[in-house]
């Protein structure tokens, strides 16, 4: 999967671009930023339940936003 | 991509990042209660009970959090008909996390402790987040240590172990005033004994009226596992809506590739209401030692015929309600009541419904739909 290492290499310096720049968006620009809607888990519970049926049926894992113990999985 | 080069390189790449950042305003997880009715219909298994969580700072400094889930299961799925009897369970876990804030640096510590009647899981994990450039940027990495043990039920003597090791790496990037990107790597490290040991693998037997028969599976004894993540919210500003897509690659030396796609749209509707509509793609390719129907019994070292090992494809559509009050009530800030549900479709490539006839080893190929709901609601002090 050389085209998908390239993808992660490519976002990885563009984040690495973000971190060598001076701060770019100010405090009183983030009103957007802050609305709830704007959150990648905005309902931790609801979320992580989903990931825990995802992760018993399926055989990946890892790299959610949330984890958990056991099975039930039959 | 050779089964080592995401394992060495992204490690490497995100560590590069912790170091080329400088230190910059965290804050706490909100105070919050959830509680949450979750069930889950799919391929003959029904799942459903609670799940409540409460998070609540002690002083500016420290938030506590606790979390009680209950999963009550009635299996009849595929697996179990062809090989077992149906059967009932319930599975409770329970979680207490804490956080610490100082200045812009959060420390986490967290305990999982699952317990079912023949699984009992406990994981402890460690975790700091540190916000940087005036905000923009957090980056995060965490530690998991999981004790796994494994019984049998109707054998008391049988009882085994597994060790699960989670090592975390994550940035969050805030790019323009409308967009917010993260990366998420995860190595995952099991050793021990990482069976399901009711499963059964299937081999040719002509001796059989069937033409084959089982016997139990055998897996490797340690697993591998990398996994990474990029995801991205971005606002809209003239629908005042929200989109967000995220695409994870997933590899292990079992011999599994995946990759699973997310998008997502959420938007408020006049001034109580938020929608949400989701699609989730998933793809995978099947493990080394998996096959649906062996040339015979011990056939290689490993055995597996578990569909999860399989080659397979799940599409996923959700949507989801939540309406928000109480905003100016005394006892909390505000609330919401919730409801999200979620079809999804699990199209096997490798895995054969032997329970709908045919010839041996030319049986239609499995599929089926499940559906999850959850209800839920949330309140904020």
């Amino acid at each position: 999967m050389p085209a998908n290492l390239n993808l992660l290499c490519a976002c990885g310096l563009l984040l690495l671009a973000g971190c060598a720049t001076e701060p770019w968006v100010k405090p009183y620009e983030r009103a957007n930023l802050a609305n709830p809607i704007m959150s990648f888990n905005r309902n931790p519970v609801s979320a992580s339940y989903l990931h825990h049926v995802y992760d018993s049926r399926e055989g990946a894992r890892g790299a959610g936003i949330a984890t958990g113990g056991g099975c039930g999985c039959n | 991509m050779p089964p080592d080069t995401v394992s060495l390189r992204l490690p490497g790449l995100l560590l590069l990042l912790l170091v080329a950042c400088q230190a910059g305003a965290a804050v706490l997880p909100e105070e919050r209660a959830d509680l949450l009715y979750h069930r889950y219909d799919g391929g003959g298994v029904e799942v459903d009970g609670p799940s409540v969580l409460v998070r609540k700072n002690l002083g500016s400094s420290v938030s506590v959090g606790v979390n009680y889930y209950v999963d009550n299961v009635t299996s009849a799925s595929i697996d179990v008909v062809t090989t077992a009897s149906k059967y009932t369970e319930k599975r409770t876990e329970r979680s207490l996390f804490v956080d610490y804030l100082r200045e812009k640096t959060t420390m986490s510590l967290g305990y999982t402790y699952s317990d079912e009647s023949d699984f009992e899981a406990g994981t402890a994990s460690i975790g700091i987040s540190q916000d940087m450039f005036g905000d923009l940027t957090t980056v995060s990495m965490g530690f998991a240590y999981g004790d796994n043990t494994i019984e049998k039920n109707g054998d008391d003597s049988f009882k085994k172990h597994a060790d699960v090791r989670s090592y975390r790496l994550g940035v969050s990037q805030i790019l323009t005033r409308n967009l917010v990107m993260s990366a998420t790597y995860e190595s995952i490290i099991d050793d021990g004994y990482l069976n399901n040991p009711y499963r059964s693998v299937r081999y040719r037997d002509s001796d059989t009226s069937l033409g084959y028969a089982f016997q139990p599976e055998v897996y490797p004894d340690t697993r591998n596992s990398s996994a990474f993540a990029v995801r991205g919210i971005y606002y809209l500003e003239q629908l005042g809506s929200a989109v967000n897509a995220g695409v994870r690659f997933y590899e292990d030396n079992w011999g599994i590739d995946a990759t699973t796609y997310e998008l997502g749209y959420t938007f408020p509707y006049e001034e109580n209401w938020i929608f949400e509509a989701t699609l989730r793609f998933h793809q995978q390719s099947e493990a080394d030692f998996y096959s649906d129907l062996f040339p015979y019994k011990d056939a290689q070292n490993y055995l597996a015929r578990d569909k999860e090992l399989s080659d397979f494809t799940s599409t996923a559509v959700g949507v989801g309600a939540s309406y928000e009050f109480g905003r100016s009530w005394s006892l909390i800030d505000r609330g919401s009541l919730n409801i999200q549900y979620d079809w999804i479709y699990f199209d096997y490539n490798n895995f054969r419904d032997i329970e709908d006839g045919g010839a041996v080893g030319e049986e239609p190929e499995y599929s089926f739909d499940a559906y999850v709901t959850r209800i839920f609601a949330s309140f904020w002090f």
